[in-house]
């Protein structure tokens, strides 16, 4: 068979009331992927997960400033890529706290990354200084 | 076009039934965090959250459960769960949740879970 390959990029304000419209590209492409009901809701949430992170932690709940979504699929996996211009950080500094914990100390957050995760095969960052920071996340089809 | 949600409240067996309708996510986390909190500082601490139209949940939504359970039994009272779809009690369930609230099938069974006398 041919391969074949699949992009789509999409630009938004960074603000949380695009997280609506965020949500429907990436179940758009999901399904364009052939991936299930279920599936593409959970990658919706990755990538919600992903997105609400950048608005909040790099930008600082700015809105000035842009996100960029990039979804690409061919027979073998589907990923995504956020762009964002704001401040960077160590996901490895990150360490997963059991939910009792962040209970007793009442935190709000500390959950989207270890959602994102679980949900995809593979989740790298990366810095470029002074220019980007990209989260990529890659989910295998047909496995 | 941002994300759908309104929440409706109605008082049941002493408990306060929190109705959540639509996407639960970082931008309509906060009107959560407010009746929550407007319903600690009326002294009503009895909470169930009514899942049943709640179509979506992401980790701000559960922060907000997270952020407030401490707080809630410690006043003596609960934030119980009721009528979860599948796909949202997944997202519960990936994160450990169901070890840490209680969730019942139905806001019946969570009210009468108050009145049992069983708090958490």
């Amino acid at each position: 068979m041919a391969s074949f390959e699949k992009t789509f990029s999409l630009h938004v304000p960074s603000s949380t009331e695009n997280l609506a419209m965020i949500r429907d590209f990436v179940s758009s492409i999901g399904q364009q992927a052939g991936l299930d009901d279920a599936q593409v809701l959970r990658l919706a949430l990755a990538v919600d997960e992903a997105c609400a992170n950048v608005i909040e932690h790099a930008y600082g709940s700015e809105q000035i400033h842009q996100v960029t979504i990039r979804g690409e699929f061919d027979q073998d996996e589907l990923s995504f890529v956020i762009v964002d211009t704001g401040r960077h950080f160590d996901p490895a500094a990150l360490k997963p706290e059991p939910l009792e914990e962040l209970v007793r100390q009442r935190k709000s957050g500390g959950l989207g990354l270890r959602l994102i995760r679980t949900i995809m095969d593979d989740v790298q960052y990366r810095i470029i200084p002074g220019e980007k920071n990209e989260l990529r996340m890659v989910k295998k089809l047909h496995k | 076009m941002p994300s759908k949600f309104h929440i409706e409240q109605a008082d049941r067996s002493g408990a306060r039934v929190l109705a959540l309708d639509g996407f639960l996510d970082a931008h309509t986390a906060p009107q959560f965090e407010k009746v929550i909190e407007d319903n600690l500082k009326a002294g009503r601490v009895w909470l169930i959250v009514d899942c049943a139209r709640l179509t979506y949940i992401s980790s701000a939504g559960l922060g907000v459960f997270m952020s407030f359970l401490e707080e809630i039994r410690e006043q003596g009272g609960d934030l119980k769960v009721a009528s979860l779809d599948d796909n949202v009690y997944q997202v519960f369930d990936v994160l450990g949740f169901p070890a840490l609230l209680d969730i019942q099938p139905t806001v019946e069974a969570a009210a009468a879970r108050f009145t049992e006398g069983e708090g958490a």
